[in-house]
């Protein structure tokens, strides 16, 4: 927090000099902006909106993904099958879907959970699918000898790098938000940033980029804490 | 009791076993021994059934269960769990109980709540011995168990499985590259050709277990097997 706040005064600093400069906010007005932005409710309903989407867009990636990448780590001819679909998808730039997903489901909510499920989706069914293939053999080979399923070794021999791949693709979540809602028009923070440029208020925007790199950090926190779960912990100790 | 009669095993064109015929009689301790490559393994996964034969018969009697050279323990399990699946048939009201016996029987009581990776390559031997020999068993199959392990250790644990043993008898097939661990444990010795693999030569041995590795019996019999496998 104070290094960010350090590395905030330093470049507000450096920006400021530049010819046409002056117009960057300085941390104090930032700070003001942001007060007022939250007293009058802006920056709390936005911020919602953002949370709300990441949260459906996500979740349903990776209800999806997981056991799609697992299907795909066990099964050789599906994997045969789908594997460039899934890699073409993630090759391409969700961003580049945009007409398509105003095309296809108008402004508002429905594009903005459409690009982030596709930025997410093909990373997270990659990387199950790339930790189910590397489960080590012999575990399979217990797993007969004692009577487990296929599905009661996998999971618990997956988690702790599915786990890992999650805390990547909620970071690219956040990532894809702003872009989305920059053109969906319909609320959110990327909606509010892109909006206060509009305005020439870029304090505003800097809240906005505040709120998002936050929501980030804490997203990736309570994904830590569930990372210190036994079940999760046993693949990050050694 | 366990029996395989005249078992070939082929690999696409490649034969591994040829015409294998052997009979392990009920509590015998069996081990095999051989050139490296030869097949061991893989006669070890015709015991435990992983491997059909592609031609013969093989009789089992009674639940087999295997150790594994390193590794074997599921590594998400905490000692005590990884024990306890080898109870999941007997009745819920024992399980408890057995497993707490078996952790004891192994000197690892004071790991039960540990994960395998917190422990020693020999206490992770000990604990996969233990959840191996936890069920009803009756045909223990040990793939190199102790090659992992260095030297010092692989000795504690031989010592310690032929006292597990004593305390809980148990049909064994031992497949090794330690000469000096098949001749201090086994009550007989198979030891196999090169490729395509057929039981070159046989030793009973008769002295009671733990031997010494000074034990005369021993001593001859690793001398023996060297000279089988073309070793000076």
């Amino acid at each position: 927090m104070v290094t960010a706040g350090a590395l905030y005064f330093l470049l507000a600093a450096l920006t400021r000099r530049l010819p046409g400069g002056e117009t960057f906010p300085t941390p104090l007005e930032v700070g003001k902006t942001f007060m007022r932005s939250l007293s009058s409710g802006e920056l709390p309903k936005e911020t919602w909106t953002s949370l709300w989407r990441v949260v459906v867009a996500y979740g349903l990636a990776a209800f999806l993904g997981l056991p799609l990448g697992v299907a795909l780590g066990r099964v050789a001819p599906l994997r045969e099958a789908l594997l460039p679909v899934v890699n073409f998808l993630r090759a391409v730039s969700p961003l580049s879907w945009i007409p398509f997903a105003i095309l296809w489901f108008g402004l508002g909510n429905p594009p903005v959970i459409f690009l982030v499920f596709g930025a997410t989706f093909p990373p997270l069914v990659l990387g199950t699918m790339a930790a189910t293939l590397a489960v080590p053999q012999i575990y399979f080979r217990v797993g007969r000898d004692y009577g487990l399923s296929v599905f009661a070794i996998t999971l618990p021999a997956i988690l702790p790098q599915v786990f890992t791949t999650l805390r990547v693709t909620a970071g690219l979540a956040w990532v894809v938000i702003v872009a989305a809602e920059m053109v969906s028009r319909e609320g959110g923070l990327g909606f509010l940033i892109h909006d206060a440029r509009n305005g020439q208020m870029l304090d505003l925007a800097i809240v906005g980029i505040i709120a998002i790199g936050t929501l980030g950090i804490l997203t990736d926190r309570l994904l830590g804490l569930l990372g210190r779960l036994p079940a999760v912990r046993w693949g990050y100790e050694r | 009791m366990i029996e395989l009669e005249n078992v070939t095993l082929r690999y696409d064109a490649t034969e591994v076993l040829s015409g294998v015929s052997l009979r392990v009689a009920k509590g015998e301790f069996v081990a095999i021994v051989g050139p490296s490559g030869a097949g061991k393994t893989t006669l070890l996964n015709l015991f435990s059934g992983a491997l059909p034969p592609s031609e013969g018969r093989i009789q089992r009697g009674g639940k087999t269960r295997m150790v594994y050279q390193a590794d074997g323990l599921l590594p998400w399990l905490t000692v005590r769990k990884n024990i306890a699946l080898g109870v999941r048939e007997l009745p819920v009201s024992q399980r408890e109980a057995r497993v707490t016996e078996l952790l004891t029987l192994v000197g690892l009581a004071e790991f039960a709540q540990h994960f395998p990776r917190q422990l020693s390559g020999g206490m992770r031997q000990r604990a996969e011995l233990a959840r191996a020999l936890a069920g009803e068993t009756d045909v223990l199959l040990l793939d190199e168990p102790f090659s992992a392990l260095d030297y010092l250790t692989r000795l504690k644990l031989r010592a310690e499985l032929a006292r597990l043993l004593a305390e809980r008898p148990c049909t064994t097939i031992l497949v090794t590259h330690d000469i000096e661990e098949a001749a201090q444990l086994a009550d007989r010795i198979l030891v196999l050709s090169e490729r395509p693999a057929s039981i070159q030569q046989e030793l009973v041995l008769k002295a009671p277990r733990p031997r010494d590795v000074t034990h005369p019996e021993v001593v001859a019999a690793i001398h023996t097997i060297l000279e089988a496998l073309g070793v000076e």
